[in-house]
């Protein structure tokens, strides 16, 4: 062995080492850790005991439990299909003809949300959906609309969660969307038009197809990524009223970190990243019949 | 012209989605400027012709602004800088190097970019309580400093550099550390910036893990100091709460302007490699 490729051995082992050792140490040893705390109760305090499938079983039967999954279901729904929607909607009117600095302004405006942080958002949106003195109900009473209860209604209140999350998330599926409409040849386009392909119809049988790689890989990441809201509904409503807002992080954080059940916390979580796997591989199973790549 | 309608249709739309994104910033910063006794009245006040600037004074009194920042700061400042190097190091073996097992290595790096981070809370919070760690900002700066989204993303970078320029080195006899050091990591100088900008904003603007670490109020971060400002405020003024949220606002504001670029490179270089 040569001096130079030792020392490549040295450079490579110890270039690698912060990020396996990370990765190892605070991603896969959790992971088994938490497999192993699924099965017992433990409080921290008081020494763990070992109590079997008890706290997968007793997930079924605890109702806060299932409402926070149905919760959470309804929130993915809705919010991506919103999300992804109103991005689609937006990167086709933006990447369709305008003066250069136009483009550039709304693209920017609509990235900015994600740059601010989900509790100050949260926070200011909370103030514009009161419902006696926000801007919100005084614009609709302009307009002769009663004044919503927004945050105090059961009904209501996962309104304001999902769309203050769309709000704040657009932009990200909307970056993606304006990425793939680039990179679609304008010689498809012409050669559509000549077909008589426009409006609706050019969206749909052109625009849509040769973009699908681009909404699939938005749809799993807006999935995975909604499937893990807390911030939101945590500074918004803190799960309420009742538990119409109680998202299944939140059951997580509370479980562990306010009722001191960590053996029941770690259950959720391993049941939540199951499904997270199987919604992702539900989804590439779904994108081959749908995702078409040129 | 028959393309005239549908344009201006087309700007209407886009003009109201611009509207309804930047309306309530905008209804944020205008408000933080209105003396407290009138921030609840309606119509909202829509320019600051008279700014009042005692609800920023207020925050400086109700909640420690300069610890905050300071916490956030560092913690933010540390991670980033930490993934930056980790990162790149990591980045350039996993492009440039061949050894057996490298395969297997990078795809269970890969692989735990989707595990949600409340998987693994429970056993991370205890981890980090066996290291004496809790309560601590370390607490926030080590386990983030290991990112597999960004080790992705300086591979992919350095895959994209010339691979000649490191074989000449090597011919010309530069040793694997100097190849590094004086040819490819000033290269690669663009993709550090994108994993830090990436870093500084989501851990500047990061929720759930400091909720769960911080018990003390003097380890707190701003989006923590935020939320009890509102807490302790009850519905008394929104001036001083959203002079706070405007505060918070600023360094997200200042990445924004200079760092657009390398956050839009890095949000959509997951997407499109």
């Amino acid at each position: 062995m040569t001096t130079d490729s030792r020392s490549g051995a040295v450079l490579r082992w110890l270039f690698l080492a912060p990020t396996m050792l990370g990765v190892g140490v605070f991603v896969l040893v959790p992971i088994v850790g938490s497999l192993a705390l699924a099965f017992f109760r433990w409080d921290i305090i008081t020494s763990p005991q070992f109590v079997g499938l008890r706290n997968f079983t007793e997930l079924a039967t605890d109702s806060t439990v299932a409402v926070s999954f149905l919760n959470t279901a309804v929130f993915v729904v809705v919010a991506v299909a919103a999300q992804l929607a109103i991005a689609m909607l937006l990167a086709v009117l933006v990447q369709s003809r305008m003066p250069a600095w136009l483009r550039v302004f709304f693209r920017s405006t609509f990235f900015f949300p994600l740059v601010l942080s989900a509790a100050s958002v949260s926070i200011l949106m909370k103030y514009l959906f009161n419902e006696s003195y926000g801007v919100i109900n005084w614009a609709l009473s302009l307009v002769g609309i009663p004044a919503v209860p927004w945050l105090t209604s059961p009904q209501w209140a996962m309104v304001v969660v999902i769309a203050v999350y769309v709000w704040q998330n657009f932009g990200f599926s909307f970056l993606l969307f304006v990425g793939g409409l680039a990179a679609v040849p304008q010689e498809i386009y012409e050669a559509g038009a000549i077909d008589g392909a426009t409006g609706w119809r050019r969206f749909q049988h052109l625009t849509l197809p040769l973009v699908s790689p681009t909404v699939l890989v938005a749809s799993v990441m807006a999935i995975i990524s909604a499937l893990q809201v807390f911030d939101q509904p945590y500074v918004l409503t803190r799960g309420g009223p009742g538990d119409s807002t109680r998202t299944v992080v939140m059951v997580i954080y509370e479980s562990a970190f306010r009722q001191l059940e960590f053996g029941r916390a770690s259950a959720i979580g391993l049941v939540l990243m199951v499904l997270i796997m199987l919604v992702t591989a539900a989804q590439f199973r779904l994108a081959r019949r749908f995702v078409f790549y040129q | 012209m028959t393309r005239t309608l549908p344009s201006l249709a087309r700007y209407a739309a886009l003009l109201v989605a611009a509207v309804l994104t930047l309306g309530p910033v905008w209804w944020t910063f205008t408000t933080s400027l209105r003396p407290a006794a009138e921030s609840f009245s309606l119509p909202p006040s829509l320019f600051p012709l008279d700014p009042d600037f005692s609800s920023y004074v207020a925050v400086f009194e109700q909640i420690r602004v300069p610890l905050l920042v300071l916490n956030s700061g560092l913690v933010t400042a540390v991670i980033a800088v930490g993934q930056m190097l980790t990162a790149a190091m990591a980045g350039y073996v996993f492009a440039r190097m061949e050894f057996r097992g490298k395969n297997a290595l990078f795809a269970i790096v890969l692989s735990t970019m989707m595990v949600p981070a409340q998987v693994t809370i429970v056993p991370v919070f205890m981890l980090i309580r066996g290291m004496g760690l809790s309560d601590t900002l370390l607490a926030l700066i080590i386990p983030a400093i290991p990112t597999a989204f960004g080790t992705f993303l300086m591979r992919q970078y350095f895959l994209g550099l010339p691979l000649d320029l490191g074989e000449a080195a090597a011919l010309d006899g530069a040793s694997p550390w100097r190849t590094f050091f004086s040819i490819y990591a000033p290269l690669a100088l663009p993709g550090m910036a994108i994993v830090g900008v990436l870093a500084f904003n989501f851990h500047w603007n990061e929720f759930f893990r400091p909720l769960i670490f911080m018990i003390s109020e003097q380890n707190y971060t701003l989006p923590l100091g935020l939320v009890t400002l509102q807490g302790n405020l009850g519905t008394g003024s929104i001036s001083v709460v959203l002079a706070g949220v405007v505060l918070s606002m600023i360094p997200a504001v200042v990445v924004f302007l200079f760092g657009q670029r390398y956050l839009r490179e890095g949000l959509t270089a997951g997407a499109s490699k």
